[in-house]
């Protein structure tokens, strides 16, 4: 758990950072987001120590990280920036091994972890073990930086802009393969991003800052968009908000209505989202899809039913 | 990051190759025109080693010198704004503007005859090729790199030496490389206030007197041409490929 209280970061007169206090879960992960210069990366860095707060207090597991040896600190937290972070005269093998050699591990050890993680990104040691940076595409350097900063195991990632310079399709990808990836390696994950929607995607909360340093709302991304906290945070939701929001919606979290009558001709399963069953509805006949659970018809959903739902906190969203 | 082409395995032999077939041609010269009276006193295998073995040590230890102190101030102004880099900057390009013959004689008022004189000039003259090109080289590295270093956990002796040092040496060296150049020629300048080598040898040729002229200077440009040489073999095995 990283916990935020009361800092601020100025330079000179400028303010980059304005009086944030905010608390990353373990295992979760949190979206950093806002228009360019609006103090998220200083946020992130303040993290790792690359950037000392003027005020306030960091603290990692209830432990200022003033207190700690800076480097350290560093060791026990993974780093991924954009493609150039790799070392250019350094093979993907050994771009991947830094932090296990910086550590001192054993030669056997290191090899086999890097083989193990280089796996793990889809990046096959005997392939692409001795290439370097240069000979990679923007989305393998991409992948080969997630390798590295896993490598002596963190409990925590700091990502900062990770997919921004990648084509579209590629960054597609590549936040599939994140999302994927923490299932298995389960870290708390600070990410900072200028795209509200890699935020809506990838966020298990999504911190919006003003341009000005401060943060407009933190919340889930449902949440976010279900309730925007002003008139900013609405209009760099951009467009269609309720829509998008369909997506994040599991029709488990809804109130359906009792099936009654005849079986629906279309049917979702329990497990889909409000968007599949709108898809549903527009395909069915009469404008209802039965929502299934197993065999168990469970209940029916119509558009107004969906319309509800959208507009509405979902269940364990802390309502009112 | 400034990239320098990466000299290839084949141009390593175009330079032995074409000193050994100077040599050869000095050579052939030498013993086939007619020597003028007195040419056999300094155009001898004697005289040639021991002026050649001075040459070497005024040029080794002025290189060493320069190279011990441009290296580190370079490593260090780095880090630093202009404010600190214009006085230093300025003190070295005055090494530079003030002719060689010029700091020879001061050399020559320090420590008298000898090679002492001509190594402070040497050092002085060499210094600021070093100098520049480690800053140069170290301002080249790209920012995030050496961000990306620090933010995984690299001490900043780590960083630069795994790091920033690696991706700069190709500028580095090339500074390296015109300094020694320069030093290997300027050497010849010694002889003016009695330091010794291969300037000697020149000195004691003029116009109708060719032998000990061409022998001279074809031995320091051979010895320029192999130095350099040398020095290109350090860096292909320390320059990291990229």
């Amino acid at each position: 758990m990283i916990t935020f209280e009361h800092v601020t970061k100025r330079y000179g007169d400028a303010v980059a950072v304005d009086d944030i206090s905010l608390v990353i879960p373990s295992r979760e992960t949190v979206m950093l987001v806002g228009p360019s210069g609006c103090g998220k990366t200083t946020t992130m860095k303040m993290i790792n120590r690359l950037i000392e707060p003027t005020s306030g207090v960091i603290a990692i597991d209830g432990v200022d990280t003033r207190g700690r040896d800076v480097v350290e600190l560093r060791r026990s937290i993974g780093y991924v920036i954009q493609q150039v972070g790799l070392f250019p005269h350094l093979t993907v093998a050994e771009n991947v091994a830094t932090v296990m050699r910086l550590e001192g591990w054993e030669r056997a050890r290191v090899r086999a972890r890097v083989g193990e993680l280089l796996e793990l990104v889809g990046m096959p040691e005997s392939e692409f073990g001795d290439r370097l940076p240069g000979e990679l595409s923007g989305g393998q350097r991409q992948r080969v930086g997630v390798a590295r900063a896993l490598g002596v195991d963190p409990l925590m990632l700091l990502m900062d802009e990770p997919f921004g310079a990648i084509d579209p399709v590629t960054r597609e990808r590549l936040q599939d393969e994140l999302i994927a990836l923490r299932r298995v390696v389960g870290k708390t994950i600070v990410f900072v991003t200028h795209d509200i929607d890699e935020a809506i995607k990838l966020g298990d909360r999504v911190a919006l800052y003003t341009p000005d340093g401060r943060i407009a709302q933190y919340a889930t991304p449902a949440e976010l968009l279900g309730r925007p906290a002003s008139p900013y945070v609405e209009s760099f939701l951009g467009r269609g908000r309720l829509v998008r929001r369909l997506g994040l919606i599991r029709l488990g979290e809804v109130d359906l209505e009792p099936a009654g009558g005849a079986r629906p001709e279309v049917t979702v399963e329990i497990g889909a989202t409000l968007r599949d069953a709108l898809d549903g509805v527009l395909r069915a006949a009469g404008g209802r899809v039965g929502v299934t659970d197993g065999e168990r018809l469970a209940g029916v959903l119509d558009a107004e039913g969906i319309r509800r739902a959208a507009s509405t906190p979902a269940r364990g969203e802390g309502g009112g | 990051m400034i990239n320098l082409p990466r000299p290839g395995l084949g141009r390593l032999l175009v330079t032995p190759l074409l000193v050994a077939a100077g040599l050869a041609a000095l050579y052939l010269y030498v013993s086939l025109t007619p020597a003028r009276l007195g040419d056999a006193f300094v155009v001898n295998q004697r005289f040639i080693l021991s002026r050649l073995v001075q040459h070497l040590q005024i040029v080794g230890i002025s290189f060493a010198l320069a190279a011990a102190i441009a290296v580190p101030l370079g490593v260090l102004l780095a880090q630093t704004g202009p404010a600190l880099r214009a006085p230093v900057f300025l003190v070295a390009n005055l090494g530079q503007a003030v002719p060689s013959i010029g700091i020879l004689a001061l050399g020559l008022t320090f420590f008298g005859i000898g090679t002492r004189g001509p190594i402070l000039a040497l050092v002085v003259y060499a210094v600021l090729p070093i100098l520049r090109n480690t800053i140069v080289g170290l301002d080249g590295v790209d920012p995030g790199v050496v961000e990306a270093a620090r933010g995984i956990g690299m001490t900043r002796l780590q960083t630069l030496f795994r790091v920033q040092l690696p991706l700069a040496s190709p500028v580095l060296f090339a500074g390296l490389r015109v300094a020694l150049v320069l030093v290997v020629g300027t050497a010849t300048l010694a002889n003016f206030i009695g330091g010794g080598g291969l300037g000697d040898l020149i000195a004691a040729g003029s116009v109708d007197r060719p032998h000990p002229l061409w022998v001279g200077a074809g031995i320091v440009s051979a010895l320029a041409l192999m130095l350099d040489w040398g020095l290109g073999l350090i860096e292909r095995a320390v320059t990291p490929r990229t």
